[in-house]
């Protein structure tokens, strides 16, 4: 391809320089005699605009279309709405409940004509049911469990945590901890070192570095 | 005890976690499964003028496969659909759903006629008095005109031996 390419673009320049000149101002007095004839139409396409018609042949089924669809389960795109869905399914469920709704039909026979055809399993909210209990109750009797299961827990180790006690020495011994000024000292000596050792490594990492 | 408690929660979210696994979320059970086949009167596509009834088929068993000339997955159960209509176990009958009669007539001359008889149904109204959201389907059903068994996606050499071969068998022998 690229050498025919090329091989063309030489024959070109070799012999038709003059015939893609005439060429070039063929096409443009064709596209100024085509701009003389297309500017009324531009114009009046410009001054005779209209608002977009809406889509929807009628506003108030559409809308409640759209209501009852955003709860209903495409079954093409398992997690997609009716109502976001592209899908021809999707389509065909929309088409059918515009339909449905022009006929008359109630917004509970509309669900309950999904329900008969495609199962519970189109409905975004779950009807209760004996298959559905532990769906709908689960997380309750988990929360239930496991507060039981905090109160029991921090119950007991309320009971775990005893005052302990201290025979005369111990107690002796801890006022003296407490009283004493040398673990503050210990305290600072310690984070000299620490400041010191710091300096010392940051020294060695520049050494490396240069 | 104070291990055990959290290896007893491990235990039952694993299990739960290993149901999951198993289980494939497009296969959404049909509510219309022990329910009357939905009726219907459609043409037939080779004879137009021929108008096809579900009622015409009381007192036999047979399967519904819905079928279109677009649909790749079709012709992957295609051959397996065949082999079954010479079987002669069961007659099958094709439901051509939004398709274009050409298109489909071309289509099962090339890769084979299994049906008993074509039924059209372009604009897909029967197909959603069937629940179809995915084709292909097939539905069995039985001699009182009832949905016994739908099979969501291409029928397999496995699915038509184990399920739907036995349960057709099972169901002629009834009354």
């Amino acid at each position: 391809m690229m050498s025919l390419n090329g091989l063309s673009i030489n024959g070109l320049k070799q012999n038709s320089c003059c015939k893609v000149l005439k060429y070039f101002r063929r096409v443009m007095g064709a596209a100024a005699i085509l701009t003389v004839f297309m500017l009324p139409l531009i114009t009046q396409a410009e001054t005779g605009y209209k608002e977009a018609a809406p889509v929807a042949e009628d506003l108030e089924i559409e809308q409640r279309m759209l209501t009852l669809t955003e709860d209903l389960r495409c079954l093409v795109c398992q997690n997609e709405t009716i109502a976001d869905s592209r899908a021809d399914f999707s389509n065909d469920m929309r088409r059918i409940i515009r339909e449905q709704i022009k006929a008359g039909k109630t917004d509970p026979e509309i669900i309950d004509f999904l329900v008969e055809r495609y199962g519970d399993f189109v409905l975004y909210n779950p009807p209760m049911k004996n298959t559905t209990l532990l769906l709908w109750f689960g997380p309750l009797i988990f929360f239930i469990f496991s507060t039981l299961f905090m109160i029991k827990y921090l119950k007991g180790r309320r009971m775990q945590i005893k005052e302990a006690n201290l025979t005369e020495d111990e107690q002796k011994k801890v006022a003296a901890l407490l009283d004493s000024d040398d673990l503050h000292d210990q305290q600072s000596n310690l984070g000299q070192e620490q400041a010191q050792q710091t300096e010392i490594s940051e020294k060695n990492n520049k050494g490396n570095n240069v | 005890m104070r291990y055990l408690i959290p290896l007893f929660a491990f235990v039952v979210l694993a299990l739960f976690l290993f149901a999951g696994l198993s289980l494939n979320p497009r296969q959404v059970p049909s509510p219309l499964i022990d329910k009357p086949a939905p009726e219907f009167e459609l043409y037939s596509l080779h004879e137009p003028e021929k108008i096809f009834s579900s009622r015409d088929n009381l007192g036999k068993v047979w399967l519904l496969n819905v079928w279109a000339s677009w649909c790749v997955a079709c012709r992957d159960e295609h051959p397996l659909l065949v082999q079954l209509a010479n079987s002669g176990v069961v007659p099958i009958f094709g439901l051509n759903y939004k398709d274009e009669d050409a298109t489909a007539k071309k289509w099962l001359k090339h890769f084979g006629d299994p049906y008993a008889t074509s039924i059209v149904d372009p604009d897909g109204s029967v197909g959603i008095d069937y629940g179809v959201y995915g084709v292909p389907e097939t539905y069995v059903i039985d001699k009182q005109g009832i949905i016994r068994h739908k099979q969501i996606g291409p029928v397999t050499a496995d699915s038509l031996q184990n399920t739907i071969i036995p349960l057709i068998v099972e169901l002629q022998g009834r009354t």
